[in-house]
């Protein structure tokens, strides 16, 4: 019985994973509440462009023997702004730009890895994320940007709702609707930043819409839905993390299918409960 | 008596990544006017009420305005995000995200909400999704939204599309009161019998301005050929002008070769 007990908390007396699973937790819960911007404008291509675009600042910076989070930050912010500035003017194809934008980035990054780099394991980490590379930087910058992220959403929490909603009426009610969304771009691309490391390039996108989508299936608020969306995120994380020591499997991965098992329970249950039962979900 | 002028266009062109939506226009709205803009559907009606609000800058031309002129804006239903996870009250009390920042709706703007609800006939409605509720509820909160900050001038954008005879009615006493009340309307609209034969001042728009005056003056076959494009013609009728399709006849005699 105390075998299993401990066994329970065997992960726990490793501080790698200590490490892993407190930075998981906290980006779980960050992509949560941005996701809820980027499921809400239907822009989940952006999530996946910028952590593209991202990869290739942290191949440069790796290659040129700059800190991931200066070269990368300045890459990622960069093009943040620029995807950005293209997506509002809604040229037909836009996210056709966006696409080759960020896939040449990547490509980019790829092939100064190949070139310059030391081994395939980084492309690998860069890739899938990995928790053996953590340390304490990454702990105190992925808490930094989601402090900064909940100080602003709820200090401009009406600019955000309605330039989310409506951004004609917001502008000429005075928002200042540009500055909002490059705020969010801004915020999107210090997210991927500091969570890449461990998710991963390539999943990071599956976490910004996943918890976003459960929560707007549980709740008809925009408010409720930028608390349970974080809390969800947080939880499979969290559960994805912990099941990934036991199952021997990569830990992005096993956090994906957490969330996604997460999608598939709550998509049944509501979608049983019917439609009629759905305007008794208001007050959830 | 001529009121005073609140928004004046002089020779306003709009374009979307340069291809004009409207040009050369020359209008002027005063104090105490309830205006429809009239025209078929890509004719610039939206471009020209954006343009109007601030939403849009001409490429040439300007628009001036009264200073500190208080608008309200009722967006087309159609361009509405009706999934979005927004309250009634949320949709109302959201103009006022200038002032108010805390996510919190005050006590203040609870009980102001709730008063333009339920003149509108939306009381107790305000924790419902917006999803939830009928075509003209759904026109109404918008209205709600627009009125919750006192507007000088209502814009709306073709505030009886899509909604059935009665709701159109009822719209249509709701904006003529409004109107009463001193409020200055401009809408759109493509209904010329439903809504535009009752208002007292009618343009015609087709990129350009075809014709501005009262139904009477306006609603003429060669204005509304040239507006349309297509043949109509006008019957008066009850001393209202009656605008009927000139195909109508056409395809009454065809069909009734087929019967
Ligand atoms: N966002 C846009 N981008 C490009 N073209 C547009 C856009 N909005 C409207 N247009 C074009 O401008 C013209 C006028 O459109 P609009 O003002 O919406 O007309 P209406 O409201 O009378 O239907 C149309 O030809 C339409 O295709
Ligand atoms: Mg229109």
């Amino acid at each position: 019985m105390s075998f299993v007990l401990s066994g329970i908390f065997t992960p726990f007396h490793y501080q790698f994973f200590n490490n892993g699973i407190i930075v998981a937790t906290i980006a779980g819960a960050l992509c949560g509440l941005l996701g809820v911007f980027v499921v809400l404008r239907g822009m989940s291509y952006i999530g996946h462009g910028l952590s593209h675009a991202v990869f290739g600042g942290a191949a440069a910076s790796a290659v040129m023997n700059i800190n991931y989070f200066v070269g990368a930050g300045v890459w990622g912010v960069a093009s943040g702004v620029i995807i950005g500035r293209i997506a509002r003017r809604r040229l037909i194809g836009a996210d056709a730009a966006i696409g080759v934008v960020t896939t040449a980035s990547f490509a980019l990054g790829l092939a100064l890895l190949n070139r310059y780099g030391q081994a395939k394991k980084s492309i690998e980490a860069v890739l899938f994320g990995s928790v053996l590379g953590v340390n304490t930087i990454d702990i105190v910058a992925v808490s930094a940007v989601a402090v900064l992220s909940i100080v602003l959403i709820v200090s401009l929490y009406r600019a955000f709702l309605f330039a989310t909603f409506d951004p004609e009426v917001a502008q000429v009610s005075g928002v200042r609707v540009a500055w909002i969304e490059a705020l969010l771009m801004g915020l999107l691309s210090l997210t991927i930043l500091v969570t890449m490391r461990v998710i991963g390039t390539l999943l990071i996108s599956a976490l910004l819409v996943i918890p976003a989508s459960v929560a707007r299936m549980l709740t008809n608020s925009f408010a409720r839905m930028l608390w349970i969306s974080p809390v969800i995120g947080a939880v499979s994380s969290f559960t994805g993390m912990y099941l990934a020591y036991f199952l021997d499997t990569s830990a992005s991965a096993t956090i994906i299918l957490t969330g996604t098992l997460m999608f598939i329970v709550v998509y049944t249950v509501t979608g049983l409960r019917g439609r009629t039962r759905i305007s008794g979900l208001h007050h959830i | 008596m001529i009121g005073e002028v609140l928004v004046e266009c002089a020779h306003m062109s709009c374009a979307y990544n340069s291809t004009l939506a409207i040009k050369n226009v020359d209008f002027t709205i005063r104090k105490g006017d309830f205006v429809g803009i009239v025209g078929p559907s890509g004719s610039g009606k939206t471009t020209l009420l954006k343009a109007i609000l601030g939403a849009i800058t001409p490429i040439e031309g300007h628009v001036t305005k009264k200073p500190q002129l208080r608008m309200g804006y009722v967006p087309q239903v159609e361009s509405v995000d009706w999934n979005f996870p927004v309250t009634v009250l949320e949709v109302v009390v959201m103009t006022r995200s200038a002032m108010g920042r805390l996510p919190r709706v005050t006590k203040d703007e609870r009980a102001g909400a709730s008063l333009v609800l339920e003149r509108l006939g939306l009381g107790g409605l305000e924790n419902r999704h917006i999803r939830e509720l009928s075509g003209g509820q759904q026109q109404r909160v918008f209205v709600a939204r627009a009125l919750f900050h006192r507007p000088e001038l209502l814009v709306l954008d073709e505030p009886t599309s899509g909604v059935d005879v009665r709701t159109r009615h009822e719209v249509l006493h709701l904006l003529a009161d409004l109107h009463d009340e001193g409020v200055s309307i401009i809408l759109s609209t493509h209904d010329l019998n439903g809504l535009a034969a009752h208002l007292p001042r009618l343009v015609c728009l087709n990129s350009e301005i075809i014709a501005d005056g009262s139904p009477v003056e306006v609603l003429t076959p060669e204005v509304l050929e040239k507006t349309f494009g297509a043949p109509m013609e006008v019957l008066i009728h009850g001393g209202m002008p009656v605008v009927v399709d000139g195909v109508g006849a056409d395809i009454a005699e065809r069909m009734s070769r087929l019967g």
